[in-house]
């Protein structure tokens, strides 16, 4: 078995818990949709007992990356493996729970009755009063899926995903759409299960929603993976900061300085958007002696977040990575 | 050396037993029973399925015709009992099949329970069933309006006999409904059901006797499925043309399946597909 596996590429490997084993897998994997290529290449690794946020805007790819765990498309190229199988099979989805975008869900069964046929799909389902109390159904459980709010359908699918007792939960943007209260109380309830030891991949295009809930965080953009670490490294990474000064140099000399991430121009000053602003000084303090004004100051998280997942616009030319 | 040790740990991950077959029945039966519970709550679909050839058969069977009027010998309001039976078991079965599925599948449903370890065939014997309750439901209707207020006289093994063709025989129609929700999208489906539904009856002699018809018309009827259907009971009652049986049966298997290979092409196109 060991040496039908295909060799691995070492995933970089700047992990919270590195002695942790690895329980879902996309190596080296490809989907292409007619001429649009939804993942490159892509190489990741869920490890037991972590939340990984995979974090990206709206057509990275997170969606695409979660219908593979979950055997519902097939890869253009490379191997997905969950718990040991191939998602394909139903028997390795009997350990998987799924929280999927979904438009419109049978509104006239009660919240009890979708939980009690979930229940019946899998081995050895929670009790239903265990379902329904870590997903905070108790005051809806038996209304109709149709009378529901907005947070409340968030929470019965969440409850679907998670009846089955899986190992290991695939939440897509599960908090997508709902207003902040709903959200921090999913959250509460995601963190619920962390706690009981389950292993959460859940893609979110909210960083704060990331930064909340994750072990790890794995930033995508064009179907690749541009950079990954805990989530401080990830705003340590993403951060970077702004140098305001006045120069004599022309806007692309600045610009062709290493580690400058955009210039602007803003009259007769530079704003300079780096990820780390000591090597870009001491280039412009070498080029340029009457160089003046200088200040540097922190950027926003989102904005940051922005810089990191916007400097392409999903060329068909390999991008240019996050990662050192 | 992590990933020496991850390689291994990946795999050694057992898988669960298979499913014991207990299991996998009562799935099934769960299936079934929630697929008929959303539909009967879904007033919509549970009152226009048994209200339309109940409606029908009040207005053409018992209202306009009375109680003596005769086809080829065949009192008119029994005649219309099969004809009218025919008429609802093909609603109920494209209905059924075709619009849940359409849906389901156009709006994400479908593949959320695809992600779930349901066997993916109970979901669609579900509808089959769940059609088939509704399906019993029509001409039982139909059965009881007739013999209490159409002097319609059946025996019980007629009605037994009758009631049996017109369930077996809405199988072809549950396929169709399954080819028509795999190539439809979630709001056309119920036009295009519609569509196919409606001039089919009329022109397979559901809605009035075949001999009312222009010759090109009767002669067409031969063509159509429900036509079959509809003679074979007919042939309960007495008013069947003389043709064979067997014909009938052929024909109605040979449209079963292929309606049952268009709808796994269907099948087949979706599964390697995404929605957005």
């Amino acid at each position: 078995m060991l040496a039908t596996m295909p060799e691995i590429q070492p995933v970089p490997t700047r992990m919270s818990h590195p002695q942790r084993i690895v329980v879902a897998q996309l190596q080296q994997v490809s989907k292409t949709f007619g001429e649009v290529k939804a993942l490159r290449n892509l190489d990741f690794s869920v490890r037991a007992g972590e939340l990984l946020a995979l974090l990206g805007p709206n057509g990275a790819g997170k969606t695409t990356a979660v219908k593979l765990f979950l055997g519902l498309m097939r890869t253009s190229a490379g191997t997905v493996r969950v718990l040991g199988g191939d998602p394909i099979h139903a028997q390795v989805r009997t350990r998987i729970g799924a929280m999927l975008q979904v438009a419109k869900v049978p509104e006239t069964l009660k919240v009890r009755e979708h939980i009690d046929l979930f229940s019946s799909y899998y081995p050895r389902p929670l009790p239903q009063a265990e379902t329904v109390a870590i997903a905070g159904l108790q005051e809806i459980k038996d209304r109709p899926f149709g009378e529901l709010s907005g947070g409340q359908k968030q929470r019965v699918l969440f409850a679907l995903a998670l009846c089955g007792d899986p190992d290991i939960l695939f939440l897509d943007e599960p908090t997508v759409g709902l207003d902040v209260e709903a959200r921090r109380l999913l959250w509460e309830q995601i963190r619920k299960l962390v706690a009981r030891g389950k292993t959460i991949l859940l893609t979110t295009h909210y960083l704060e929603e990331a930064d909340a809930l994750a072990d790890r965080v794995a930033v995508i953009n064009c179907g690749e993976i541009i950079a990954e670490g805990t989530p401080s490294e990830i705003k340590a990474r993403t951060c970077g900061r702004r140098i305001r000064c006045a120069s004599n140099l022309d806007i692309g000399t600045v610009r062709a300085f290493s580690g400058v991430v955009e210039v602007r121009q803003d009259r007769d000053r530079y704003e300079i958007r780096v990820s780390e602003a000591e090597p870009v000084l001491r280039q412009l303090l070498e080029r340029d002696s009457t160089v003046s004004g200088i200040e540097v100051s922190g950027a926003g998280l989102e904005e940051a977040f922005l810089a990191l997942t916007q400097n392409s616009n999903c060329s068909s030319e390999p991008q240019m990575s996050g990662r050192q | 050396m992590t990933m020496a040790t991850s390689i291994t740990t990946v795999i050694t991950n057992a898988l669960a037993p298979a499913r014991p077959f207990r299991r996998t029945l009562s799935i099934y039966g769960k299936e079934a029973w929630f697929e008929f519970l959303t539909r009967l709550r879904l007033r919509a679909f549970s009152l226009s399925t048994i209200g339309f050839p109940v409606m029908f058969y009040v207005l053409f069977g018992l209202v306009l015709n009375g109680k003596e009027a005769a086809v080829n010998g065949t009192h008119f309001a029994t005649y219309l009992i099969a004809t009218y039976g025919t008429f609802g078991v093909m609603g109920a079965s494209l209905f059924g099949t075709a619009a849940g599925l359409a849906s389901e599948r156009g709006l994400g449903w479908l593949q959320v329970k695809r992600a779930s370890p349901m066997p993916p065939f109970a979901y669609f014997a579900a509808k089959v069933v769940m059609s088939m309750i509704f399906s019993t439901a029509v001409v039982l209707s139909l059965f009881a309006l007739g013999i209490t207020l159409g002097g319609v006289h059946l025996s019980a093994p007629e009605v037994a006999k009758l009631l049996g063709i017109l369930i077996v025989g809405s199988l072809p129609f549950c396929a169709m409904g399954l080819a028509i929700g795999y190539f439809c999208g979630p709001t056309s489906a119920t036009p295009i059901i519609n569509l196919v539904y409606l001039p089919l009856s009329f022109c397979s002699g559901l809605w009035f006797p075949l001999m009312f018809l222009p010759k090109l018309l009767r002669d067409f009827a031969h063509l159509l499925p429900p036509y079959h259907l509809a003679q074979l009971a007919l042939g309960v009652v007495g008013a069947g043309r003389q043709e064979s049986a067997w014909t009938h049966w052929e024909v109605l298997i040979g449209f079963t399946l292929i309606c049952l290979g268009v709808a796994r092409v269907g099948f087949q196109r979706d599964e390697g597909k995404t929605y957005g």
